[in-house]
C-alpha cells in the first residue's frame, strides 16, 4: 500500500523554481487501479517518479508498505525497484541490441536468477502477452504495439507488487492503444497488482474507477461509484 | 554462482553493443591503434639505434671489451718548441739536387703511455675477467727531393752579388697511417676482434716479437698490398700475413703488428697506450670502473657508455630524434588517443542515457551499468591494441626492410673526446665516419607494453564513460521521455 504525505517536489529550471508537486497526500491500496491525468507539466510524471522510487521528494514521505522511499539509501531503493516495482514507459525503452527475450531477462538480472531460469521465465512472460513466437526478434523488427507488449512482459516477469505505466499508449495508434490497454487490464486482474497509470487519453481516464487529476502540482482524486 | 549468471547477460549485451556500434568502436580503436603503433615503431627503432651504436662501439675496440684504461695526453711543456709535433730533418747536400730523401716518424698516438705492469695490475682487480695492453702509433712518412736553384748564365758579375737565382724548390709527399701494437698472446680482447681475417691468418701467440703484420683491407687496397708483401715502418720490414676486414664501419688501424715490435719502433719499451678490459659481470661495469680508478691512480677509465656520448653524426641525430621527438610524439599521440577514446565513450554514454536510465529503473546497480560501459571500452581498447600491434609490426618491418644507413662520427681522439677520449686506435679524424644499417627489432617487452597500453587506453576510456554512467539518475533518463 502506498501512503503519500505532504509530498513537495521543487526543482530549479534556469532561474525559476518549478513546484512540480505542491503538498500531495494520497493513499493507494494494494490491488488498486489509479489513473493520473492532467495537463503537460502539471506534475503527473513527477508523481509517478516518486511512486517508483526514481526520484526523491523535496519534503514529505512516500511510503510503500510502510517503508519511506524518500529516506532509503540508493542501494536499498534500487533493491525495492528491482523486486517490487515494474515500469512501462511511453517510448517502450527497450534495449535496441537485445532480443525480446533478452530484454525481458534484463529485469531478472538484478535478482540473481540463473540464466536458464531467466530464459524460461522471459519466454513465459512473452507468451502471456501474445509474443511467444517473437522471442528472438529485435525491437526494430517489431511494431510499436509489440514493443510495448515486450515492455509489459519485462515489467511483469519479476512478479512485482506495483505496476507503474507512464503514458503506455502515448506512442500508439488507436487500435494498438486498445490492444495494450486490454493486455494491461488483464494483467492487473490476473496478477492482483497495484496498477498506477499516467495518461493524457480522456477515453482511458473515463473508464478508470479512480482518477487522480493533477494541476500545477495539486492533486484531486475522484472515486467512481462501483 | 549468481555472479556467473549475470556474466552471461554481461557478455551478450557487450557483444551486441559492440556489433551495433561498429563505426564508433572503430574510431576509438583506430585512435588507440595509431598511438600504440607509434610506440612500437619508436621503441623498436630506438632498440635498433642502440644496436647500431653497439656496432659502432664494437668496431672501435672490438667485441668483449667493456672498458679501456688510458692516461690522457698532457699538453706540451712550456718552452717546448716542438710542442710534441714531429720534426723532420733533411740534409741540404751539395750537388744533391734531385736526390730523393725520406724519413718517417713513429709517434705514440693520442695518449700518454702506461707501464706494461699496469696491464697486470688492472687484470688483478676485482671483477676483471681479462686485461690486454695495446700500443697505438701514428706514423708520418715524408719523402721527396730538393731541387737547387740556378743563376742563369750571363747574369751577375764576377762578384756574383747582382745575380738572381731562378728555379729550385722542394717536392715532398707526406703520408700518415696508423699502426696498432697487438698483444699476440691474447687476441680475444682488443681492436682486432672487430675485424675478420679475410685472407691469410692472424697472429700466432709465439709471434710476440716477430716482424709480421696484419693489414686492414681498405689500406691494403689503397697501397696495393697483398699477402706475402712487405711493409716498411721506420726502416723495419714486416711481412704481411693477414688481411683484416672490419665487421662494420672502418678498421681500428691500418696496420697491426706485435706489441713488442710496436714498442721498439716507437721507443716505448714496456709501454702501452691502452688497456682493454673485460669484466666478469656486465651489470657491474660501473663498480669495476670505480675500483680501477681507485686502485690505479692517474688513469682514465672509459666504459662503452662513456664512449657512446662521443658518437655524433646521423646515427646520433636519429638516436636523439627517436629518444626525444619519437618519445614525445608517441606520448602526445597516446594521450590524445586516450582522451579522444574517453570523450567518445562519454558521448556514447550520453546518447544512451535512456537505455542506462531504464536499466537503473529496472533495478540494475550503478556499478553494474558502469562495468558494462567499462567492458565495452576495454574491448575497444584491446581491438585498438591488436590493430596497433599489427600496424607497429608492419612499420618496424618496413624500417628493417629499408634499412636506412646511418653515419656515426666519433669524437676526435687524443684525449679530447669525451672523458679521456676512448683509448685505442680509434679514428684519427672526425671526418672518418662509420656507416651502420638501421634495423627495428621488436622485443616481447615492446609487445607487452603495447598490450598494457591498449588495456590502459580502454580503462581510461571506460573510466570517462563509467563516470558519466554512474552519475546518471534513473529519473534523469526518464525525464527525457516526456
Amino acid at each position: 500500500m502506498y501512503q503519500l504525505r505532504s509530498v513537495i517536489k521543487q526543482y530549479r529550471k534556469g532561474r525559476e523554481t518549478v513546484h512540480a508537486l505542491a503538498g500531495v497526500d494520497l493513499t493507494i491500496a494494494d490491488g488498486d487501479r489509479l489513473v493520473i491525468q492532467g495537463p503537460t507539466g502539471g506534475g503527473k510524471s513527477t508523481l509517478l517518479q516518486m511512486l517508483g522510487g526514481l526520484d526523491r521528494p523535496t519534503s514529505g514521505s512516500v511510503e510503500l508498505d510502510g517503508i519511506d522511499l524518500a529516506r532509503l539509501s540508493e542501494a536499498r531503493l534500487t533493491k525495492v525497484r528491482s523486486q517490487s516495482i515494474g515500469f512501462v514507459f511511453q517510448s517502450f525503452n527497450l534495449i535496441p541490441t537485445l532480443s525480446a527475450q533478452e530484454n525481458v531477462e534484463t529485469a531478472l538480472v538484478p535478482l540473481g536468477v540463473k540464466a536458464s531460469e531467466r530464459r524460461e521465465r522471459a519466454a513465459e512472460a512473452l507468451k502471456s502477452v501474445g509474443l511467444g513466437e517473437r522471442l528472438g526478434h529485435l525491437p526494430s523488427e517489431m511494431s510499436g504495439g509489440q514493443q510495448q507488449r515486450v515492455a509489459i512482459a519485462r515489467a511483469l516477469v519479476k512478479q512485482p507488487k506495483v505496476l507503474l505505466a507512464d503514458e503506455p499508449t502515448g506512442n500508439l495508434d488507436e487500435s494498438m492503444r486498445d490492444e495494450i490497454m486490454d493486455v494491461l487490464e488483464s494483467m492487473w486482474k490476473e496478477h492482483g497488482l497495484t496498477f498506477i497509470m499516467v495518461t493524457h487519453d480522456s477515453s482511458i481516464a473515463k473508464k478508470a474507477p479512480r482518477l487522480a487529476t493533477i494541476r500545477k502540482g495539486a492533486l484531486t482524486v475522484t472515486e467512481k461509484a462501483a | 554462482m549468481v555472479h556467473s549468471y549475470r556474466n552471461v547477460m554481461f557478455f551478450t549485451y557487450l557483444r551486441r553493443e559492440l556489433r551495433r556500434r561498429r563505426k564508433a568502436a572503430l574510431v576509438v580503436a583506430s585512435g588507440l591503434a595509431l598511438g600504440i603503433a607509434l610506440v612500437i615503431v619508436v621503441s623498436s627503432v630506438s632498440a635498433g639505434m642502440e644496436q647500431a651504436q653497439g656496432k659502432v662501439l664494437q668496431s672501435l675496440y672490438g667485441l668483449g671489451t667493456d672498458m679501456t684504461v688510458t692516461k690522457a695526453a698532457e699538453p706540451p711543456e712550456e718552452g717546448d718548441a716542438e710542442g710534441g709535433r714531429p720534426r723532420f730533418q733533411f740534409d741540404a747536400k751539395d750537388g744533391g739536387s734531385g736526390e730523393e730523401q725520406s724519413t718517417d716518424r713513429v709517434m705514440v698516438q693520442g695518449f700518454q703511455t702506461l707501464s706494461s705492469s699496469t696491464v697486470t695490475k688492472v687484470g688483478e682487480q676485482q671483477g676483471v675477467a681479462g686485461a690486454v695492453g695495446g700500443l697505438s702509433l701514428n706514423v708520418v712518412k715524408v719523402n721527396g727531393q730538393f731541387t737547387q736553384g740556378e743563376i742563369p748564365p750571363g747574369q751577375g758579375g764576377p762578384g756574383g752579388s747582382q745575380g738572381r737565382v731562378q728555379g729550385g724548390g722542394a717536392d715532398f709527399e707526406v703520408n700518415s697511417y696508423t699502426v696498432y701494437g697487438t698483444d699476440v698472446t691474447n687476441l680475444a680482447i682488443g681492436p682486432l676482434t672487430s675485424s675478420t681475417i679475410g685472407k691469410g691468418r692472424t697472429f700466432r701467440s709465439s709471434e710476440t716479437d716477430a716482424k709480421v703484420a696484419v693489414v686492414d683491407e681498405s689500406y691494403a687496397k689503397e697501397k696495393d698490398l697483398a699477402l706475402g708483401d712487405t711493409v716498411t715502418i721506420s726502416g723495419t720490414k714486416f711481412e704481411i700475413v693477414g688481411i683484416a676486414t672490419p665487421d662494420s664501419g672502418d678498421a681500428a688501424a691500418n696496420l697491426y703488428i706485435p706489441l713488442e715490435q710496436a714498442q721498439t719502433l716507437s721507443g716505448s719499451k714496456d709501454k702501452v697506450t691502452t688497456v682493454y678490459v673485460q669484466v666478469t659481470d656486465s651489470q657491474r661495469i660501473d663498480a669495476v670502473k670505480s675500483t680501477i680508478q681507485q686502485n690505479i691512480s692517474g688513469t682514465t677509465v672509459t666504459t662503452s657508455a662513456d664512449l657512446a656520448d662521443t658518437v655524433s653524426g646521423s646515427l646520433s641525430t636519429a638516436s636523439s630524434l627517436a629518444a626525444n621527438v619519437g618519445k614525445w610524439l608517441s606520448i602526445a599521440v597516446l594521450v590524445a588517443a586516450f582522451l579522444v577514446a574517453g570523450l567518445l565513450t562519454m558521448s556514447a554514454v550520453s546518447r544512451r542515457v535512456r537505455e542506462f536510465g531504464t536499466l537503473k529503473a529496472l533495478g540494475w546497480k550503478s556499478g553494474r551499468v558502469t562495468r558494462q560501459v567499462v567492458g565495452e571500452a576495454v574491448v575497444n581498447g584491446l581491438a585498438g591494441g591488436v590493430l596497433g600491434i599489427a600496424l607497429g609490426l608492419a612499420g618496424a618491418y618496413a624500417v628493417t626492410a629499408v634499412s636506412p644507413t646511418l653515419q656515426a662520427q666519433i669524437g676526435a681522439t687524443g684525449g679530447t673526446a669525451g672523458p679521456g677520449g676512448m683509448g685505442g686506435p680509434v679514428r684519427q679524424s672526425a671526418s672518418q665516419a662509420i656507416e651502420v644499417a638501421l634495423t627495428a627489432p621488436i622485443s616481447l617487452t615492446t609487445i607487452g607494453t603495447a598490450v598494457g597500453l591498449a588495456v590502459a587506453g580502454g580503462l581510461i576510456a571506460g573510466a570517462f564513460g563509467g563516470w558519466r554512467a554512474s552519475r546518471l539518475r534513473p529519473a534523469d533518463a526518464l525525464r527525457r521521455v516526456e
